[in-house]
């Protein structure tokens, strides 16, 4: 374990002096594959009961593994997401239990020796810093059936549906020591599957589900006994769960309890976790390598085919995007939280001020699509849209605050800005002769204004300004007015 | 018209060529085995038999003869042994636990036998789940062997664990039997009941569809009356099947083609370690003799050396328990099979296995879940897993030197039925020649060669390197010309 | 080394196989044969040596990524001791 300085802010204060989470996850993440990762039924979710279920999947006599080369390929990309060591040779074992949602009596995993070996997630923390989180290993395995407990009174049933589906179980290492740094994790997890597409992320559909180890200590003092919390299924719990599972620790140990080790589910009707299955007998897997399949080796032409297949990760993006376009970190991170977003800024920035375009994308067209829930892939308005607004105000055929109400419009009726700014003829007025008139009328209209501006209150040019704007119905050039107004009333 | 014993006496070779020149039909030839089967039942040899499906698939063949189709084992009747599934048909390993199982599926090796022509008789008795050596641990009880010591009237053991298989071919019930090795259980049987047993290289044969014993060892093979009748059986049942991640993509030679009856100049190896402490002098004296046949014939006898010989057992009651405690695992009463409720989901499990599975089975359970188990995997399955790999390196030593090694098939002749069952180590040490080369995975066969001084038969073994069957077969068929082994059992079960 | 009865119990617990109670000391020793006959292992020396992985020296094939199987939730519950709607009925798990 890294030696990692204890951050005075994440200590959370108890009746007996400060106590500090440790936390590792394990992300269980569903790789997008066509079919399972052993066998050839469909991953699709949400089928009738067992229709998506081979002979493979339901551990019928002689039935036998072959592997999906597609879920091999999306561990490979995560993996690189990761920035971690890719195992050209590596071995699938049998984890033994019984479970009447595990047919085979054993779930085949990666024990010894993974697919992914170690690498590194830099997380993004709301005060704007970074940290690194080591990554210990990702390994390929199935995932379980459904055990489904409300449709008879004494009785369980099974749906194998999801059986077999390839899983990518990404740990941690016990890096992380808020519950911010928790789900910031998860978020960055997240982040890297989509960008590479070997998973979708979904949280609420159990595509992405993290357990989390917690545990609690004196500040940079022994490590603490870990509890499980499994299954955790959006960020809001993640962070509910650790906030409710630190303090129960810290109430025990502080009480002169022990922590019993043990998996935890949390509960977020209730807002608490409680012990989940009792444990009667500790685990023993007797994982061994599965004799039905040879090891998994990898050529090194293969894996460097798709390292330069991957696309520009988050990390790199961002890096680019302050640099190339000298964007903030914060609006740099805004942009590349997912690639259809990014993508679609640099499609409006494409040619265009940069900085003016981030602005366009962060604010009028998120707030409109947070607004609306819309997805940014599905926009109404497309990017080259936006980009005609934002030309028009560098064009001046519009002003900045014409360019809102055109937005505005856009939204409303998804036309072009060009076609809106013709319709409603919102053009901007240049022509001094018709600016000049507007002006006159506002300076014969306010003599005693005038006379203060010319007394040295020159910060009335700017109500002069608003008057002469409003007066144009906002279509008058601000620069040319400006520039009258000066004249007439200063001499300038 | 030929008589059904006629008909029933024929090799395998001899009723294809009878049928190819329409002197009988495959609907004759099915009838005939069909009552030979239900004539044979003291044998106990069969779980299932199959009349109605078998007399509609000889009708299926006779009509695609008629259409001039005809595959290389068209319209000849076989016994399946039960370990394989077959589609619709009851497949029960012979164990208790899978009651009432009827797959939804075909095995890849019974598809391929039906797909060159091959008409099914029914599924065979073995040992349960393949454990065992004598076809005493069956649910559905033992199985006979044919044979019996002149003026005895005790029954004798098959061998195991295909001995369905083993007797139904020596009490020519059926042209040919399928049966699967593991240790030796195609081998070991064809020795016990003066029949032809062998079994290719790993990987030759799909295990799809195979019930599994333990997966890093287990091989389908043909159980069969000639060396020939084997090579002809062999060339249907292999072949690449990308359901089985170790089935291997190689072109598969016409085996009936290596019996040529020449192996002059071949290199013929003698290990010295198969010289075991206590080995009978008749088996002794029949291995000597072989070597004699072998050398008039031409080929030199080379001695060599497999210094792991010894090992190769325990390693083998190591990897092959740990293999199948986790195999088994599937076997849970939830979604097939036999059920044995309890009052909650573990006591279900565990009264349902403990029904399920008879002695033999759970005791190689356990023995697996042990040696997998926290702090003994290291020194149990590794180290059996290493010392797999000196046995590995042990035959790839040997055949740098020799073409293929000639040693006895078994340690002994049958024995009475309940002989041995009281202890497990002597019935394991029944596969003490068998069990290197299952380790290894190379191909093995066992021939007819003699008869031990009470009058049952006695096997030769003859093993190869891997995927060179051809010379497996081309040593086989020397030898069975050599021993010209022309005894039969008497038909006992007819009186 | 030697099964006692604890661990046959455990054994058998870990295999979920019901051994009686009463049955547990026999069975001990029919394993412990068994153990006692492999540990014969013991005398070969396998510390520069690599534990097979598969006696089948070749690599691991890879299929596409196509479904190819499904749409038979019937026929994989047609064996089952307990089934409703094509699920697998079993006894209640208790999480």
């Amino acid at each position: 374990m890294r030696d990692i300085p204890t951050n005075p802010d994440n200590l959370i204060a108890g009746e007996t002096g400060d106590w500090e989470i440790v936390m590792g996850l394990e992300i269980h993440a569903q790789v997008s594959s066509n079919a399972k990762l052993f066998s050839g039924a469909s991953t699709e979710f949400g089928a009738d009961p067992n229709s998506q279920v081979s002979f493979v999947d339901a551990g019928l006599p002689g039935m036998l593994p072959t592997i999906n080369e597609r879920c091999v390929e999306q561990a490979v990309r995560t993996g690189m997401g990761l920035n971690a060591e890719i195992n050209l040779y590596s071995v699938f074992d049998r984890k033994n239990y019984f479970y009447p949602d595990l047919p085979q009596g054993y779930q085949i995993s990666q024990f010894k020796q993974p697919i992914v070996g170690r690498g590194t997630v830099t997380i993004e923390l709301s005060d704007g810093s970074t940290k690194e989180i080591g990554v210990e290993r990702l390994h390929l395995e199935q995932d379980a059936g459904k055990s489904l407990h409300d449709q008879h009174p004494s009785q369980t049933y099974v749906d194998l549906n999801r059986c077999g589906v390839a899983l990518m179980e990404i740990v941690s290492d016990p890096d992380m020591r808020s519950a911010e740094e928790a789900s910031a994790y998860v978020e960055k997890v997240q982040r890297i599957v989509r960008y590479v597409g070997s998973c979708d992320g979904v949280m609420a559909e159990g595509s992405l589900r993290a357990d989390v180890n917690v545990s609690v200590r004196r500040p940079g003092g022994e490590l603490g006994t870990r509890c499980e919390i499994k299954n955790v299924n959006s960020m809001r719990f993640i962070r509910q769960a650790i906030e409710h599972e630190a303090r129960r620790q810290i109430e025990i140990l502080e009480d002169g309890g022990k922590i019993d080790q043990e998996t935890r589910l949390y509960d977020p009707n209730k807002g608490v976790t409680r012990s989940m299955r009792s444990k009667e007998e500790a685990h023993d897997y007797r994982y061994f390598p599965d004799p039905d399949l040879l090891p998994l080796e990898m050529e090194q032409e293969w894996v460097d085919a798709i390292r330069a297949s991957l696309p520009e990760l988050p990390d790199a993006k961002k890096a680019r995007f302050m640099a190339d376009f000298g964007l903030s970190e914060y609006d740099a991170r805004t942009l590349v939280s997912d690639r259809d977003s990014a993508d679609y800024y640099e499609a409006v920035a494409s040619g265009r001020d940069p900085k003016l375009s981030a602005n366009w994308v962060t604010t009028d067209l998120f707030g409109y699509l947070n607004r609306t829930g819309i997805n940014i892939a599905e926009s109404p308005i497309k990017a080259a849209q936006l980009g005609q607004l934002i030309d028009r105000i560098i064009d001046k055929t519009i002003s900045g605050r014409i360019a809102k109400e055109v937005f505005e419009v856009m939204c409303e009726t998804h036309q072009d800005p060009d076609a809106i700014i013709a319709e409603k003829g919102l053009k901007q007025v240049t022509d001094e002769g018709a600016i000049t008139a507007v002006v006159d009328q506002v300076i014969a209209e306010n003599p005693d204004k005038v006379a203060d501006v010319q007394g040295g209150k020159e910060k009335l040019l700017g109500w002069f300004t608003g008057q002469v704007m409003k007066l144009s119905g906002g279509k008058a050039n601000p620069q040319a007015v400006n520039k009258i107004l000066r004249e007439k009333i200063l001499g300038d | 018209m030929a008589m059904n014993s006629d008909l029933t006496g024929l090799t395998l070779a001899e009723a294809r060529d009878a049928l190819a020149k329409g002197e009988t039909t495959s609907v004759e030839l099915t009838e005939a085995y069909i009552a030979a089967v239900a004539a044979a039942r003291p044998l106990n040899a069969f779980v299932t038999e199959t009349p109605e499906k078998a007399i509609e698939m000889a009708k299926a063949s006779d009509a695609r003869r008629s259409a001039g189709t005809v595959g290389a084992m068209e319209g000849l009747p076989l016994g399946i042994k039960d370990l394989f599934c077959t589609k619709d048909v009851l497949s029960t390993a012979s164990s208790h636990i899978l009651d009432g199982f009827q797959p939804p599926y075909e095995s890849t090796v019974t598809t391929n036998l039906w797909n060159a022509g091959a008409v099914m008789l029914g599924k065979l008795n073995m040992d349960e789940f393949a454990m065992g050596s004598s076809n005493e641990t069956s649910y559905y009880g033992p199985v006979a062997n044919p044979w019996r010591p002149e003026g005895d009237n005790r029954t004798f053991v098959p061998g195991g664990s295909s001995g369905g298989s083993a007797s139904s071919v020596a009490a020519e019930i059926v042209v040919a039997a399928t049966g699967t090795d593991t240790g030796g259980s195609i081998r070991q049987p064809a020795s016990f009941t003066g029949i032809v047993g062998a079994k290719p290289t790993y990987g030759r044969c799909s295990r799809f569809g195979v019930v599994a014993f333990a997966s890093s060892l287990d091989q389908a093979g043909p159980m069969t009356r000639t060396v020939r009748d084997a090579a002809i059986m062999m060339g249907s049942m292999v072949g690449f099947d990308p359901m089985d991640s170790t089935s291997v993509d190689m072109p598969v030679p016409d085996f009936e083609s290596a019996l040529t009856g020449d192996i002059r100049g071949l290199k013929i190896g003698i290990p010295a370690e198969y010289r075991i402490d206590g080995m009978p002098p008749e088996i002794e004296k029949l291995w000597q003799q072989g070597e004699a046949w072998l050398r008039d014939a031409g080929a030199e006898i080379v001695p060599i050396s497999l210094p792991h010989t010894k090992y190769a057992l325990p390693a083998y009651y190591i990897v092959a328990p740990a293999e199948a405690s986790s195999n088994l695992a599937r076997y849970d009463g939830m979604r097939f099979g036999l059920r044995v409720d309890g009052n909650d989901l573990t006591e279900t499990y565990e009264k349902t296995r403990a029904e399920g599975f008879g002695a033999e089975v759970q005791r190689r359970i356990m023995i697996g879940t042990y040696v997998l188990s926290a702090g003994f995997y290291d020194a149990y399955y590794l180290k059996a897993q290493k010392v797999r790999t000196l046995i590995g390196q042990d035959f790839e030593q040997a055949f740098g030197q020799v073409d293929a090694i000639l040693t006895p098939t078994a340690p002994s002749a049958a024995f009475a039925a309940g002989e041995k069952s009281g202890d497990p180590i002597a019935m394991y040490l029944n596969d003490v020649f068998t069990v290197p080369a299952s380790m290894a995975g190379l191909p093995g066969m066992s021939v007819p060669a003699g008869l031990s001084d009470n009058g049952m038969p006695l096997g030769l073994q003859v093993l190869a390197p891997a995927f060179d069957e051809m010379t497996m077969f081309r040593v086989g068929g020397v030898l069975e010309s050599a021993a010209a082994f022309s005894a039969r059992p008497r038909k006992w079960w007819l009186a | 080394m030697s099964l006692d009865k604890d661990t046959v119990r455990r054994v058998a617990r870990l295999a979920r196989i019901e051994v009686a109670e009463d049955r547990l000391e026999a069975l001990g020793q029919e394993l412990n044969q068994i153990i006692g006959f492999v540990e014969q292992l013991d005398e070969v020396d396998t510390s520069s040596v690599a534990p097979m992985t598969s006696v089948a020296k070749q690599k691991l094939r890879w299929r596409a990524d196509e479904v190819t199987s499904g749409g038979q939730a019937e026929k994989v519950t047609a064996n089952a001791p307990a089934s409703d709607m094509n699920f697998f009925v079993v006894p209640k798990v208790v999480e």
